[in-house]
C-alpha cells in the first residue's frame, strides 16, 4: 500500500531542462513544488571532473549518463504487421537519466523552429496545394505562432548561453548569419565559437556553390558568461568530449548549472531523486488529475504524492509512456486513426560523407559540441521549391563539423580498407587526423502508421507494460534522403578530397547504431482535441491540471535539433500557468 | 602501475590547469616520451573470467587482428586480452545494462540484439562454438591454426558464413568480439588495454588533457603533437 504524502501545489515528473525551468518559475511564484527525478543527483564538481570525465569507454561506449534499459525500455518494430521486440541494449537514441536529464550530455545545438514548422499544414497547402500532402501524412498546425514564442526563445537562449551569429535581426538580413532564420529581437547571447578547419573548408566550398553557410547556434559558451539568473559559465575549451559527456568547464548550457540550482534556492522547492513515477492519478470524474504514485528505487517503497497540478517533464518518450500508463487521453490506433496519445511519433533522418585529405590536419580531438558550419538552403529557405525534388515536405540541413570524434567510435578509413592487421593500422594512423565529414540532418513528417502505444507482452521492472514504438521512414523521407546525399556528395566532390566515402541515404530505420536522441510527438499539440493531446499551452485537453512539456508535444519533427522549442515552450507554459491558469484553473483553450 | 619509467607528474604540473573554466592552452610537447625500444616486457596476463582455452582463443584473436609491426606491439602485449577479460568479469559483462527478460524471438536485423545472453555468456558460447567449427574444418582449435587459416576463419565469421552448431548466430558473436578489440585498443589504459597508450600514440590522439581554447585557432591545419596523457597519469 502506497504511503500518502501531504498535498503540494505542483508535482514535476523529471528534472531536466523543462522540469528545471518550471521548477524555478513556479517555486519563485510562490507555489509549493516537488520534483520527482528517477535518477541520481548530479553536479559538475562531484561528477564531471578531469581526468575521470574524459573516459570514452565509460560515457560513450557504455552510456554512463543514459537510461538503463535493464529497468525500463521500449519494444520496437518498423510497421504494425511486425511483432515488436524489446530494445535490449541502447542504440539509436539515448535518453538521459538523472538530475539535468539529457541536457547534461547534449551537444548544445539550439535552433528556433519558425512558422514553417508551427503552421506546417497551412503553409504547404498554401504554397503547393492541398493535394501535395499525401493522405497518410498526418501533419497538422500546432496552434501556436512564432511571434508568440519569440520572447521565450530569446529567454532560453540567454539562460543557456547560446553562441551564434544572428542572420535576421528584426527583419534585417545580417551577413554571416543564417539568412533564412526567423526574425529575432536581438543577437545571440554570445558570439560564435572559433571555427575549426573542417568548418572553414566547408564554408568556402558551400559559398562557392552559392549556398549560405553560417556557424551553428550552440549552447557552448564561446567565452566566460554570466546568465540573467546569475549562473556562471566558463569558456568552452574545445575539449572534444561533448556529446554524451558532462562538461567540467560549465561551458555547456545545462539545467544542472542554471535553472535547477536557481530553483533549489527557493524554500518552496523540494527535489526527490531516485523516485520513479509509475502513474498519474485521476479523480472520479476523470477530468482532473490528483497527483502521482511513485516508487523510491533505493528502498522499493511506494508513495502517493497528491498535487493540485501535475507537470510531466521527463524525456519525450517517457512523458508519452506515463500518459498511456495513466489512461489520460485515448490511446491512438493507426487502423481507425482514433485516439490521440501515441499519435504523430516522429524521428529524424541523416547521412554523411567522409572526405580524406592527404596533408591536412583536422585535429579531430579539438572541437566543441557546436563546431559546425551549416547551410539551411534546403530547409528554412521557403524559396527552395520542394516540388522540383520529388515533392517532399520538410527538408534537410548540411554541415561540415566535428563533435566528439574519439577513437573507439571515430576511426575513418577509405572504403576497401581491411578490418584489421598491419594495413588497417597503417590506414587508421594515416587518416585519423586527415579526414573530415560532411553530413546532413533531415526532417520526418508525421505519418498515420508511425506511433507509440503499450506493448501487449513485455514489461518493465515495475511490472508495467513497456511502450511500443512503431516507426519507419516513409516515401517522404526517402525523397529527402536522396536529394540530401546528392547535395552532400556534390559539395564533397567540389572540395577535391584525396579519397571520398560518399554519403548513402538511409533505407529503413534500425534500432542500431546510434543516430540521434531527437524523438518527438506522441502527445501532439494542436487545435483539435480529436487529433492532439494538448493545447497550445501544453495543457492536456482531457485533464486541465495536467501539463506536459517536452518534444512529445511536437506535431512533427523538423530538421533542427529539438531543444530550442523545448526550452521556449517550458518558459511559455510557465508563463501561461502563472498569468492565466492559477487565477482561474480551467482549460485555457 | 609504473608504465614506462617516465615521470609525468612534473609534466602535468605545468600543462594542466585543473578545475572549471581553465583558459590556458596546453603546450605541445615533443614526443620525447615515446615508449623506449628496451621498455620492460609486460607481466604475464592473469585472468578473472576467461578459462585457459578461452584465454588462448582471445589472445590468438587479438594477436592476429593487432600484429606486432612498426605501428604497435601485438594485441596481447597491449593488454587487449586482459581488457576483454576484465570487461567480461565486470558488471558490463554480466549484463547490467541489458534488458534480459523473455520471451525470446530472433527478430529482424533492425530490432537489434535479441539473444538471452549476457556478454560473458555470449563469449563462453561463442568461443566454444568457434573452436568446434575450427576443429571440424581443420582438426584444430583456433589458437592452434596458422595465420592464413586464422585470417580465413575470422573473415568468414565476420561475413556470417560460419554456422555454429547449436544455433548461436556467429555474426553476433563476431560483432561483440571486434567491438571489444577496438575498445581495448583505444580506451583509456585504466581498463587494462591500450598499454603505454600505444593505440593513442599510433593515431596521435592526445588523451584526457584537452584545454584547447587557444589551440583551436593556433593549431588549425597544423599538427598537434603531444605525448598522450591518461587518467592514471593525471591521478
Amino acid at each position: 500500500m502506497a504511503t500518502k504524502l501531504k498535498e503540494v501545489d505542483a508535482v514535476i515528473v523529471g528534472l531536466g531542462w523543462t522540469g528545471g525551468i518550471l521548477a524555478k518559475e513556479l517555486s519563485e511564484a510562490g507555489l509549493k513544488v516537488v520534483a520527482l527525478e528517477r535518477g541520481a543527483p548530479r553536479s559538475t564538481q562531484e561528477d564531471f571532473q578531469v581526468p575521470q570525465v574524459r573516459d570514452e569507454l565509460r560515457y560513450v561506449t557504455r552510456n554512463e549518463l543514459i537510461m538503463n534499459v535493464q529497468r525500463d525500455t521500449l519494444t520496437i518494430r518498423n510497421n504494425p504487421s511486425q511483432e515488436a521486440l524489446p530494445m535490449r541494449r541502447l542504440g539509436s537514441f539515448l535518453p538521459g537519466d538523472g538530475v539535468g536529464g539529457s541536457g547534461v550530455h547534449w551537444s548544445g545545438h539550439t535552433w528556433r523552429w519558425g512558422d514553417d514548422e508551427l503552421k506546417i499544414r497551412g503553409r504547404y497547402e498554401e504554397r503547393y496545394g492541398r493535394k501535395y500532402i499525401p493522405e497518410d501524412m498526418t501533419i497538422q498546425d500546432w496552434g501556436i505562432t512564432y511571434a508568440e514564442l519569440e520572447p521565450y526563445y530569446d529567454k532560453f537562449e540567454y539562460v543557456a548561453a547560446v553562441s551564434g551569429k544572428a542572420g535576421n535581426l528584426q527583419g534585417k538580413i545580417i551577413p554571416g548569419g543564417n539568412p533564412f532564420e526567423a526574425p529575432r529581437r536581438r543577437d545571440y547571447a554570445l558570439p560564435p565559437l572559433t571555427p575549426i578547419l573542417s568548418q572553414e573548408m566547408f564554408r568556402k566550398a558551400a559559398t562557392e556553390l552559392g549556398y549560405h553557410p553560417f556557424p551553428r547556434p550552440s549552447a557552448n559558451a564561446s567565452r566566460a558568461y554570466t546568465n540573467p539568473d546569475g549562473a556562471k559559465f566558463g569558456a568552452c575549451q574545445y575539449c572534444g568530449h561533448c556529446q554524451k559527456f558532462g562538461c567540467e568547464a560549465n561551458a555547456k548550457g545545462s539545467a544542472h548549472i542554471t535553472v535547477i540550482p536557481a530553483a533549489m534556492k527557493s524554500p518552496n522547492f523540494e527535489l526527490r531523486t531516485h523516485t520513479w513515477v509509475t502513474k498519474v492519478l485521476k479523480d472520479s470524474s476523470g477530468k482532473q488529475v490528483t497527483g502521482v504514485t511513485y516508487t523510491n528505487v533505493l528502498s522499493g517503497e511506494e508513495f502517493e504524492q497528491p498535487a493540485q497540478m501535475v507537470l510531466l517533464c521527463a524525456y519525450a518518450l517517457n512523458n508519452v509512456h506515463l500518459m498511456l500508463l495513466s489512461g489520460i487521453g485515448e490511446m491512438y490506433d493507426p487502423k481507425t486513426q482514433k485516439g490521440v496519445v501515441g499519435r504523430n511519433y516522429c524521428y529524424q533522418t541523416g547521412a554523411s560523407a567522409t572526405l580524406f585529405f592527404e596533408g591536412r590536419n583536422f585535429n579531430p580531438f579539438m572541437n566543441a559540441g557546436g563546431s559546425s558550419t551549416t547551410i539551411d538552403d534546403f530547409n528554412a529557405n521557403w524559396e527552395h521549391d520542394r516540388s522540383k525534388h520529388g515533392g517532399y515536405v520538410g527538408g534537410f540541413i548540411v554541415a561540415g563539423s566535428f563533435n566528439t570524434a574519439l577513437p573507439i567510435g571515430y576511426r575513418p578509413v577509405p572504403s576497401g580498407t581491411p578490418p584489421w592487421g598491419t594495413a588497417w593500422k597503417a590506414a587508421t594512423a594515416k587518416w585519423y587526423q586527415t579526414a573530415m565529414q560532411v553530413g546532413m540532418s533531415g526532417s520526418v513528417a508525421a505519418n498515420r502508421y508511425n506511433h507509440l502505444d503499450l506493448d501487449p507482452t513485455y514489461r518493465n521492472a515495475f511490472g508495467l507494460p513497456l511502450m511500443r514504438m512503431t516507426f519507419d521512414y516513409k516515401e517522404n523521407e526517402h525523397k529527402i534522403g536522396r536529394h540530401a546525399v546528392q547535395v552532400i556528395n556534390d559539395i564533397a566532390k567540389s572540395m577535391n578530397p584525396t579519397r571520398l566515402n560518399p554519403a548513402v541515404a538511409r533505407e529503413s530505420w534500425s534500432v542500431v547504431p546510434y543516430q540521434s536522441t531527437h524523438n518527438t510527438g506522441g502527445t501532439s499539440m494542436g487545435t483539435d482535441p480529436r487529433t492532439s493531446a494538448v493545447n497550445k499551452y501544453c495543457q492536456s485537453w482531457e485533464c486541465h491540471n495536467l501539463f506536459t512539456v517536452g518534444a512529445n508535444v511536437f506535431a512533427q519533427n523538423a530538421v533542427y535539433n529539438p531543444t530550442g522549442p523545448v526550452g521556449a515552450l517550458a518558459y511559455w507554459t510557465a508563463d501561461a500557468i502563472k498569468s492565466k491558469y492559477l487565477k482561474n484553473p480551467r482549460a485555457l483553450v | 602501475m609504473k608504465e614506462d619509467g617516465f615521470d609525468r607528474r612534473s609534466f602535468l604540473k605545468g600543462a594542466v590547469v585543473g578545475g572549471a573554466a581553465a583558459v590556458a592552452s596546453s603546450l605541445p610537447k615533443p614526443s620525447e616520451a615515446q615508449p623506449k625500444a628496451d621498455a620492460p616486457p609486460p607481466p604475464p596476463a592473469a585472468y578473472a573470467f576467461l578459462n585457459p582455452e578461452e584465454a588462448a582463443f582471445v589472445e590468438a584473436v587479438v594477436d592476429h587482428m593487432i600484429p606486432a609491426d612498426e605501428h604497435s606491439p601485438k594485441g596481447s602485449d597491449l593488454g587487449l586480452a586482459v581488457f576483454i577479460d576484465r570487461s567480461l568479469a565486470s558488471g558490463w559483462g554480466k549484463g547490467e545494462r541489458l534488458y534480459l527478460q523473455g520471451p525470446w524471438k530472433a527478430g529482424a536485423p533492425n530490432q537489434g540484439y535479441q539473444l538471452p545472453l549476457t556478454p560473458a555468456e555470449l563469449y563462453r558460447a561463442g568461443i566454444a562454438a568457434s573452436n568446434a567449427a575450427c576443429v571440424k574444418a581443420h582438426g584444430k582449435r583456433f589458437d592452434k591454426l596458422g595465420a592464413a587459416e586464422r585470417e580465413a576463419f575470422l573473415m568468414d565469421l565476420r561475413a556470417g558464413k560460419v554456422n555454429f552448431d547449436g544455433g548461436l548466430p556467429s555474426r553476433v558473436f563476431f560483432a561483440a568480439l571486434y567491438q571489444n578489440v577496438m575498445e581495448g585498443m583505444f580506451s583509456d589504459p585504466i581498463y587494462g588495454g591500450n598499454r603505454n597508450k600505444a593505440g593513442w600514440k599510433m593515431i596521435g590522439f592526445p588523451g584526457v588533457i584537452a584545454v584547447h581554447y587557444q589551440n583551436v585557432e593556433k593549431f588549425r591545419d597544423k599538427q598537434y603533437k603531444v605525448d598522450p596523457v591518461s587518467i592514471q597519469d593525471m591521478s
